[in-house]
């Protein structure tokens, strides 16, 4: 639990809980059958239901419920065998019915979890609920368009009747890092499970903040402030620090914090408000007439706990005991599906796990970083998982020291050479040929009398730098043991 | 009027190419033109494009299709989807609206042959029981013009009962098809909630709304329903259940049948002449051999309550679309605020208004409770109350209307008494319940009243087999005398 500091010597405890949106990665919309689009001319993904026609009904699309319920199991939450959708009614253009569909007092999963690390530990942030709902459309007030008077405001309803989920947080977050660390676990989840890109610049995870401070940790919850919108991690921490900071130095001036909803600005660095409890809409929510109750059973739960990965933070925990990495290591390894995907098939081709992730961690998150490949693609790419494989079989073996592995791997990234031939072919392999030995042996004793003969007079420790001189020659392709074998042949025999 | 033939006559005329579907369609634009300037029951007529339909169902019949609504002219309400029409719910806000094709009643009517002559006046988004909500016209009853024809399906039903059309479809939300078919004289049939679907039918108050069709006949009224009835994968609502066979059923009779004539409908306050036809509609059944028996249904007393706020909720979420944003008039452009109160405010007639506010308030925080999740308790209280009288009984009897069609203008100014007008046909719909309106006599001074059999859910042969008894026996002209003089 931790304490902010306000210039005034208030000491402030905030309470936090995030309402979370995340846009399913259904094919075509909740109610009809659009297409769910990206970047798609505008209105080109839409019919007289998303339009909201006056005749249309809704029919509800079956792959958001089930991606729905992946996350629902995913988090540990109780699903409902029965819930109902229910019409939030306002008025706003990019709303094309004047209601949106959502779920209000009977979501289909209540309960649940997020478990985050602290520096105290792990710590379970419990979920209030998750529902379904629609998206709404989108407004542009800077039209990009040359006939369009400035005054004029257009809208988008490519995203109205997206399905989302809005995953509600209980206010168990006690600072802004918590917050972030809820916010990356959650997004990490998402993306886990298939659920939900995760994008948070592009709105397909979208965060509100519900943000309260109080004298003592015990004491009752303050009235609460909700912060809207936040488009990145870094920034609904930014935003709740600034909120805190603001509401801290309000109670050290001895004012109310007013019930009321902010937004974040981020040239301000401050947020701003945006409508206060009085102006907050009365959305007069009640069930949806037109969809009939949302029944789940046996066989279409089963259905979405089969398509349920191993979840990160248990992956985690086998890839730290089973394979003994480093928790470091574990934890950047699980921070993609597909990168953890990417080291296990490693690990899988007969690489031992230390090793395998010691290089993807270090060498093939940097080619991926510096190629912009994305943990997915990077499973198919020039450098699959088996070909690395390949290349650090033969770092394990000493066939290769780990610097020429890592020349290899830069010949490999655009080529479809195995490593085997790569080394072959550079000559970087190990040096079997025991003339070629013999020879360099030969040459470096005959080509340094002086040294030879301080090594004679009992100046041992130039055995040393005979041995360097060999591996120089050799190009360090020589076995050391080798080396040093041949040397003291040669040394002894060479002459007074 | 008995001259002009009804559904089932005209499509077996049409399949075995005694007549045309063209020639059927001429007849009825002919019989509109001549007649509709007394009643204004059409919104549109749309001559040109039933004539090319009916010259397509012709091309069909020639290549050999059997069609069970070949070249059937039918007036279709003014709020349901017909491809090449407009859409308008008789409201200023849908001035223009073009539907962006059939609405999947419009669709199975027209791949039954049936031809599409006009869009039907109503009450402004079925808001109404008289059809005086119009942002049109007011239609006039064909009985007696000084009178409307009921609401809000009022243009259908004048159509049918003026002898334009044998068909016309409205839809029913707490009785605008029942109500209308009693007092225009014709039958008129609200299908469980669930059998037809509801795409393309602009929403009144979603829980309720069905589609139905208002005829000269019983018979005519079951083909029309099988044709449209079934589910639709379109309508999440609709039932994947076997429609069955209606037209089967009507020649079943009522010999043992149990018909329960509702209590709480009967009593002081009942309208004199409306409890002389009830007492015949006994005797008819009675006399047909089913077991007559009172039944009594508590909460259909508080129905009219529980309506005008559930109905009222879902209309004023349902018609919050209509913002001038992507369709219809737009008043202005001065601010967002501006452009959505000034395009309702001009958009939506008084009615409209007046059920947006009660829906807004009956759903408001704080008022939920005591409104609308109180009133959405009884309605569940009210379907069990129906689910145990249809434990002792197949069939439920009462009046359609509590009185005959009252004046043009007589009962605008008072709600509330206009809203009783549904005092008998709102309990069905809050059930779900499949209900029909057979014409069942006139009264002294010739105005038509109508009987109704509730069925329980997907009980639609028993009803129509009972209407069938019911029409059969019923003393009820063949024709208006004033339509057929």
């Amino acid at each position: 639990m931790s304490a902010v500091e306000s210039p005034r010597k208030i000491e402030v405890f905030p309470v936090i809980g995030l309402e979370v949106h995340a846009q399913l990665l259904t094919r075509s919309k909740i109610f009809c059958g659009c297409p769910v689009t990206v970047g798609a001319p505008p209105n080109s993904a839409t019919c007289p239901v998303c339009l909201g026609f006056p005749g249309t009904l809704p029919v509800l699309n079956r792959e958001a419920v089930t991606l729905a319920l992946r996350l629902a199991l995913a988090a540990g939450a109780t699903l409902h065998r029965e819930s109902q959708f229910a019409r939030k009614n306002y008025f706003y253009p990019d709303l094309p019915k004047g209601y949106q569909i959502s779920q209000y007092d009977r979501p289909f999963s209540t309960g649940g979890s997020i478990a985050i690390d602290t520096p105290e530990g792990e710590k379970a942030i419990r979920l209030v609920r998750i529902h379904l709902e629609e998206d709404a459309g989108k407004l542009l007030h800077d039209t990009p368009y040359d006939d369009v008077p400035e005054n004029v405001s257009l809208v988008d309803w490519n995203r109205a009747g997206v399905p989302l989920v809005e995953i509600v947080g209980e206010p168990d977050l006690r600072s802004a890092e918590e917050a972030a660390s809820y916010l990356t676990e959650l997004r990490r989840l998402v993306r886990y499970t298939g659920v939900c890109d995760g994008d948070m610049e592009k709105g397909s995870l979208r965060c509100d903040a519900n943000v309260s401070v109080r004298t003592s940790p015990t004491a009752p919850l303050g009235t609460r402030v909700e912060i809207k919108n936040v488009n990145s991690i870094r920034f609904v921490a930014k935003a709740i620090e600034h909120e805190i900071e603001r509401q801290a130095q309000s109670l050290a001036r001895g004012e109310a914090i007013v019930q009321e909803t902010r937004l974040w600005d981020e040239k301000g660095g401050r947020t701003v408000s945006m409508r206060s409890k009085e102006e907050a809409h009365d959305y007069r929510y009640f069930p949806e007439p037109d969809l009939g109750l949302l029944v789940l059973d046996e066989k279409w739960i089963a259905e979405a706990r089969g398509a349920l990965p191993e979840l990160p933070r248990r992956r985690r925990e086998r890839l730290a005991t089973a394979h003994g990495l480093a928790p470091q290591d574990a934890d950047t390894l699980v921070s993609a599906r597909e990168l953890a995907d990417y080291y296990e098939r490693v690990v899988a081709a007969g690489v031992p796990g230390r090793l395998a992730a010691n290089w993807v961690t270090g060498e093939a998150l940097r080619w991926m970083k510096e190629r912009r490949v994305s943990t997915e693609q990077a499973l198919s790419f020039s450098v699959s998982p088996e070909r690395l494989a390949g290349l650090l079989k033969l770092v394990e073996s000493g066939e290769i020291s780990a610097a020429s592995g890592k020349d290899v791997l830069v010949a490999m990234l655009d080529s479809s050479t195995e490593a085997a031939a790569i080394v072959a072919e550079k000559g970087l392999g190990r040096m079997r040929d025991t003339g070629a030995l013999e020879a360099a042996v030969a040459e470096i004793v005959a080509g340094n009398p002086s040294q030879v003969a301080l090594f004679k007079s009992g100046k041992t420790q130039t055995f040393g730098w005979f041995v360097g001189q060999v591996m120089k020659k050799t190009g360090g392709r020589a076995d050391p043991a080798a080396v040093r074998e041949a040397l003291t042949r040669a040394l002894e025999s060479a002459g007074p | 009027m008995s001259a002009v033939p009804g559904v089932i006559e005209t499509a077996a005329a049409v399949s075995s190419g005694r007549r045309t579907a063209v020639a059927e369609v001429e007849a009825a634009l002919a019989r509109i033109a001549e007649g509709d300037g007394r009643f204004g029951a059409f919104l549109e007529v749309t001559g040109d494009l039933a004539l090319e339909e009916a010259r397509a169902v012709d091309a069909r019949v020639a290549a050999g299709e059997r069609l069970p609504l070949a070249g059937v002219a039918v007036a279709m309400k003014d709020n349901m989807w017909v491809a090449g029409r407009r859409t308008t719910c008789a409201s200023r806000i849908l001035e223009g609206f073009q539907p962006p094709g059939d609405s999947t009643v419009a669709a199975r009517l027209r791949r039954a042959g049936a031809v599409f002559v006009g869009r039907a006046n109503m009450d402004e988004f079925a808001m109404g029981s008289s059809t005086e909500n119009s942002a049109s016209h007011v239609t006039r009853n064909p009985w007696d013009v000084s009178r409307v024809p009921g609401g809000s399906s009022g243009g259908s039903a004048a159509a049918v009962a003026a002898g334009f059309v044998a068909g016309a479809f409205g839809s029913d939300t707490g009785g605008s098809i029942r109500q209308p078919a009693a007092c225009c004289g014709v039958v008129g049939f609200k299908p469980t909630y669930g059998r037809v679907s509801r795409y393309g039918l602009v929403a009144f108050a979603s829980s309720l709304d069905q589609i139905g069709p208002l005829t000269r006949s019983v018979g005519d009224a079951a083909r029309l329903y099988r044709v449209v009835a079934g589910f639709d994968p379109l309508d999440s609502t609709t039932v994947d259940r076997e429609t069955g066979d209606p037209e089967g059923a009507l020649g079943r009779g009522v010999a043992g049948m149990r018909i329960g004539f509702l209590e709480e409908a009967e009593g002081e306050g009942l309208d004199p002449e409306v409890a002389a036809n009830l007492e015949a509609a006994r005797r008819i059944f009675r006399d047909a051999g089913a077991e007559v028996t009172r039944v009594s249904v508590p909460r259909t007393t508080v129905a009219i309550a529980i309506y005008y706020v559930v109905a009222s909720a879902e209309a004023s979420s349902n018609l919050a679309r209509f913002d001038g944003v992507r369709y219809g008039p737009r008043a202005s452009d001065a601010d967002l605020r501006a452009l959505y109160v000034e395009s309702r405010t001009r958009g939506f007639g008084p009615e409209v208004k007046r059920r947006i506010l009660l829906g807004t308030f009956a759903l408001a925080s704080g008022y939920y409770e005591a409104y609308y999740g109180r009133a959405m308790r009884v309605r569940h209280l009210l379907s069990d109350d129906f689910d145990r009288a249809f434990a002792r009984t197949d069939a439920i009897v009462c009046p359609s209307i509590p009185a005959p069609a009252f004046r043009v203008g007589e009962k605008t100014d008072d709600p509330l008494t206009m809203y009783l007008s549904d005092v008998f046909t709102v309990p069905a719909s809050l059930a779900g319940l499949p209900a029909i309106s057979v014409p069942s006599g006139l009264t002294a001074s010739g105005l038509p009243l109508g009987i109704q059999v509730l069925g329980p859910r997907f009980g639609e042969e028993t009803v129509f087999a009972a209407a069938r008894a019911l029409e059969a026996a019923a003393d009820f002209p063949d024709a208006i005398p004033a339509v057929a003089g």
